[in-house]
């Protein structure tokens, strides 16, 4: 049996809950996923302004927290966390392990997903608008490719203590070290696609272990504060427990398994992955004990041979104000503020190709349709945001929301503003055989 | 009734496409869900939330769905100028869609 604990389910996840995997999980691999769509595309910008950055920002603090017991426990540590520059980041590692004075440590960076000569020559066609990269002209930033489990177990082969990567399919950053351990073929399309299921369930950490599940009186989860990370026990023909540290706070159950299960699938039967099509149509859900689920069913047709590859580019600017009212006639005086500023902006002139006037607390997240209350709410925040075509531009709506202090209705408060550049993300899918993976070692002498 | 009652969702977010998983609490509400709570349904109670189409997806074996929408998130999660621009509260929308309570009286499926 080989025992994943998954540490982080986004770049920006709690630490205590990985310490906790690695003290007291008796966990065999520690997996970190950090990289959201758009986080790699900021990171290749950050690497423009210095090469040796480009990585996630929290890898340090991971790093501190975790790499001398994993070594001690012979732990092994995989993670997307390299972003854009995997090889800095494992350099980054060494450092940390010499500071720390850990011994020898070999830390393997999976390179070769950074596509983007290769997807402006080939001026791919954009896989929800039908639009071409090139159409982007000088506006793109970024282009990686979802890489799968092969060059990551190319990694693991070579004895690594840490595998870093960038961008990588979430669940083959799992996939892989099964792959490894079990000897699985990179045919067998049931076993793939039940790892695929392994992944999936894992790549989001507290996510499956009680984390954004609870509802209180109908979905109430103990102690949610002292949240443990899951751990998937995995036998070699791909049957898996889902549970946590004894002790820690959460819950596996059915019910979380099965809201983890559905994250972000769209057909159960064809989760497109670089390694397999994974099927999850027959996959069963059983609670065998106290926070312990079996999931089995998981299977899997062949990779389709094209891979996945986000293009990063910058979109638009945004920007966007806000301001407070309280009291009897906030919910007036707000609608009255919201009328002002959208006056304002078009007697000034200010070009938005797309804007949004919100009452938080009244209409912002779904409009109006919520039911009509027979009290208008205590207080409630107005929102004005637009979409503009330069960073000034974008700069004076918040403007707008600022200048009501003085020039607006009465009694409102808790002003902010920010404009911002938005670097989007469009997919695009090009030949596998395009992509050309490597792995580069970086040792830590003792 | 409330959808809340009979079930529990969690939203996902992929460039502009939302989905929302439906999981019954007892999987004898499974096929009252799957006569209630179709893609039609979910399209018009979502209104005006959203631009594209709803597919639905059916898993018997976890007594779940699951709703996929196109064109749901203002173009997609990372230029949208919605203050969710993932959609996460979505789900939130979902389970309220009013829909007839079960017959007490109707067996058991499992």
């Amino acid at each position: 049996m080989v025992r994943l604990g998954s540490g982080a389910g986004y770049s920006g996840d709690r630490i205590e809950p990985a310490v906790e995997l690695v003290e007291r999980g008796e966990i065999d691999y520690l997996v970190f996923e950090c990289l959201a769509e758009r986080t790699i595309a900021l990171a290749q910008q950050a690497r423009r302004l210095d090469p040796e950055s480009g990585f996630d920002p929290l890898l340090d603090s991971r790093m501190r927290a975790v790499l001398a017991t994993a070594l001690r426990r012979r732990i092994r540590i995989v993670t997307n966390m390299g972003a854009a520059n995997p090889v800095a980041a494992a350099r980054r590692i060494a450092e940390i392990a010499r500071a720390l004075g850990l011994g020898a440590v070999r830390i393997a960076a999976v390179c070769g997903d950074d596509v983007l000569e290769h997807v402006l020559a080939g001026n791919y066609r954009f896989e929800e608008t039908g639009t071409r990269v090139r159409d982007l002209g000088d506006r793109v930033v970024s282009a990686n490719a979802y890489l799968g489990a092969q060059p990551i177990c190319e990694a693991l082969r070579t004895g690594a203590a840490v595998v870093v990567t960038g961008r990588a399919a979430d669940p083959a950053l799992f996939l892989a070290p099964l792959v490894h351990e079990f000897g699985w073929s990179m045919d067998d399309w049931q076993a793939l696609g039940q790892g695929t299921l392994v992944g999936h369930l894992l790549e989001c950490a507290g996510q499956i272990t009680g984390g954004y599940f609870a509802d209180p009186g109908i979905k109430d989860v103990p102690d949610l504060a002292r949240l443990g990370f899951p751990i998937g026990e995995v036998e070699p023909n791909g049957d898996l427990v889902i549970t946590k540290v004894a002790g820690s706070g959460g819950r596996v159950s059915a019910a979380t398994c099965k809201e983890q299960l559905l994250y972000e699938i769209h057909d159960p039967a064809k989760y497109f992955q670089p390694d397999v099509v994974a099927d999850f149509s027959d996959v069963r859900v059983v609670e065998i004990g106290p926070d312990r689920v079996r999931v089995t069913g998981g299977k899997g047709t062949p990779a389709t041979g094209m891979l996945k590859v986000s293009v990063g580019y910058v979109d638009s600017y945004v920007g966007e104000g806000q301001i407070s009212y309280a009291g009897t006639g906030a919910v007036a005086r707000a609608r009255l503020a919201l009328d002002i500023v959208r006056e304002r902006l078009r007697l000034t002139g200010v070009r938005m190709s797309e804007s949004r006037f919100d009452l938080v607390g009244v209409d912002a997240l779904h409009g109006d349709r919520g039911p009509r209350a027979a009290v208008d709410p205590y207080e409630v925040r107005l929102r004005v945001t637009g979409r503009a075509e330069s960073v000034h531009e974008a700069a004076r709506i918040g403007n707008e929301v600022e200048t009501l202090y003085t020039n607006g209705p009465a009694g409102g408060g808790g002003v902010s503003k920010h404009a911002r550049e938005v670097v989007a993300v469009q997919s695009v899918l090009i030949p596998a055989a395009m992509v050309k993976a490597s792995v580069r070692i970086v040792e830590a002498a003792s | 009734m409330k959808l809340r009652e009979l079930a529990h969702s969690r939203a996902g977010d992929k460039g502009d496409t939302s989905n929302l998983s439906l999981i019954a609490y007892r999987e004898r509400d499974y096929e009252h869900l799957r006569r209630h709570v179709t893609a039609a349904a979910v399209r018009a109670h979502l209104g005006d939330l959203v631009r594209g189409d709803v597919v639905r997806h059916e898993l018997p074996n976890l007594a779940a769905f699951n709703f996929v929408i196109s064109r749901a998130l203002g173009g997609g999660v990372t230029r949208s100028l919605a203050l969710d621009a993932h959609g996460k509260s979505f789900s939130s929308v979902l389970l309220e869609l009013e829909i007839p309570g079960p017959d007490p009286a109707a067996p058991a499926t499992p």
